[in-house]
């Protein structure tokens, strides 16, 4: 049979020689190894003082958008919760009423937009589904936790805030070339 | 004797036991740190600064333990097991020369608590009682894995005995004397016992690591098949004892290889500095204790780096191979003597 790499190693059971049988040049030979690591650069990322850098692209918990004005962009149109692979996402819709336009885009929002973090995959399938721009996934980390309620985000942990200083920046998942991707009538999903 | 002489030795002897125990306390800490850089990474380094805190941490954890004595468990054994495994470990550094001797006030003080003229001797009966520490514990659990544990355990450490002392009797040959500090004197320069019994410091070395129960020979506590071994019922403080006397009696066994071997308390090239003898021997314990640091070290590096030993391997290494070396060096060492220095 033909091996598949060359890094397989045949075995037999040819009897060890004598310098094999006392083992200690393989002992030395192991601690010089071991020797070596011990002066070796640390692998490890001491966390509270130092963080891993984060991907530009990296899919962590949810925000929802609001446009330049402040109204939220959501319409409660359920793509997202159709496309979601593991059925986190659920939502209530409502019609908005008159003197609430400067709060919602459109007639229709979400009344209750809530993400099971348990049970979210973080695949990214919401934002590719969403036609309104309104949900995407950030670099922010969903916060651990000893009960399984509090992992069921609301509106109120998932809706950005509305000071423009406080906004939550996504330029790193909605470049050019994905907005352009989104809204290209050429492609299937957008006819 | 005199007064003068009952309160140096009580202070001196205070003085070694709080240096055994901090030692060996920051033995577990040094263990940990060797791990951790042996596996690319950074080891304690949250109590304190370098993580220096983390051994009264772990101290303060075991106090604050909860007290488990198991139902069917002989009480009374049971207690008596950590408290023998603790005494034996720090008994043996008795007969420790610790240094020279110091001249204060035209007395001389030697820094050793009890010259025995059968030093060895004593060393190895500790060594042999410090089982009975394992075994009653392990009995008194009332718990298959313990017994299986402390059945290893002393198996174990009687089988390596048997090569451990015939590799010193090889070493005794040529020193003519059992007394530690008659063999340290001897090996006065560089005349290090290492240079001319290389064999049996071999054979004595991996004794020593059976004989405390470190990797590869920890056997009797592999925590995989018997769940910690002779230790699983214990808890708290005497559990932590147990631990604690393994750290202990690797600090004593690397003190009697470097007494043994490395030639004690004497330094390479003191005679040529030309110093004051107060201050030789001073400079001779502080290298005493850079010998005994750097093999327990060794112990941890060799901890580290090897693999465990399987039941049936550990016996063959230990009466098929290091008690026929063992035999071997002796006879080798007789007959060198016999043909060379007789004749």
């Amino acid at each position: 049979m033909q091996a598949l790499t060359n890094r397989s190693k045949m075995v037999s059971n040819k009897q060890m020689t004598f310098m094999e049988r006392i083992y200690l040049p393989a002992i030395f030979k192991g601690m010089s190894i071991t020797l070596k690591h011990f002066f070796k650069k640390k692998a490890t990322i001491s966390y509270p003082e130092q963080t891993r850098e984060f991907s530009k692209i990296y899919r962590g918990r949810h925000v929802l958008k609001r446009d330049e004005e402040g109204r939220e962009r959501c319409t409660a149109c359920g793509l997202c919760a159709v496309s979601c692979p593991a059925e986190a996402i659920t939502m209530i819709a409502a019609e908005r009423k008159p003197g609430e336009e400067h709060l919602y885009r459109e007639e229709k929002y979400a009344e209750v937009y809530e993400i099971n973090m348990l049970r979210c995959i973080f695949c990214g399938d919401c934002e590719e589904a969403c036609p309104k721009e309104a949900i995407f996934l950030t670099d922010r980390i969903v916060k651990s936790d000893y009960e399984r309620l509090p992992f069921v985000y609301g509106k109120s942990l998932l809706v950005e805030p509305l000071d423009p200083n406080l906004r939550i920046d996504i330029s790193g998942r909605q470049t050019k070339n994905v907005l352009n991707f989104k809204q290209n009538k050429r492609f299937a999903h957008n006819r | 004797m005199d007064w003068t002489l009952y309160i140096y030795k009580t202070i001196f002897l205070v003085i070694i036991f709080l240096i055994t125990l901090v030692v060996a306390m920051y033995s577990t800490y040094g263990e940990r740190k060797v791990a951790a850089f042996m596996q690319d990474r950074r080891g304690p380094n949250r109590a304190g600064i370098f993580g220096l805190l983390q051994p009264l941490a772990d101290g303060v954890k075991m106090f604050m333990k909860e007290e488990i004595i198991p139902l069917t468990a002989n009480k009374k054994l049971f207690i008596l097991g950590p408290s023998i495994a603790m005494t034996t470990a720090m008994l043996t550094g008795v007969v420790i020369p610790w240094g020279g001797t110091l001249t204060i006030g035209g007395r001389e003080f030697s820094m050793q608590i009890a010259d025995l003229n059968i030093g060895i001797l004593y060393v190895f009966a500790m060594v042999s009682i410090g089982v009975y520490g394992i075994m009653i514990g392990g009995w008194a659990s009332n718990n298959k894995y313990a017994l299986l544990g402390s059945i290893r355990a002393a198996s174990q450490m009687i089988s390596y005995e048997i090569a451990m002392g015939m590799s010193i009797i090889a070493l005794i040959l040529t020193s003519g004397s059992l007394s530690l500090n008659d063999i340290v004197q001897q090996q006065h320069g560089m005349n290090w016992n290492i240079f001319y019994q290389p064999l049996g410091f071999l054979i004595f070395i991996v004794c020593a690591f059976a004989e405390t129960n470190r990797a590869p020979f920890d056997l009797p506590e592999c925590e995989t098949e018997l769940i910690g071994g002779y230790h699983t019922e214990y808890s708290s403080m005497k559990l932590g004892f147990y631990l604690f006397a393994e750290y202990i009696n690797m600090f004593i066994s690397s003190a009697v290889i470097a007494t043994l071997y490395f030639g004690g308390y004497n330094m390479p090239f003191i005679d040529q500095l030309g110093l004051s003898p107060n201050v030789v021997t001073l400079l001779g314990s502080a290298f005493f204790f850079m010998k005994i640091l750097f093999l327990i070290f060794l112990f941890m590096w060799i901890r580290w780096t090897l693999p465990r030993f399987r039941y049936d391997q550990l016996m063959n290494l230990g009466w098929k191979k290091l008690m026929p070396l063992a035999m071997f060096n002796i006879v080798a060492t007789g007959a060198y003597y016999y043909f060379t220095v007789l004749i």
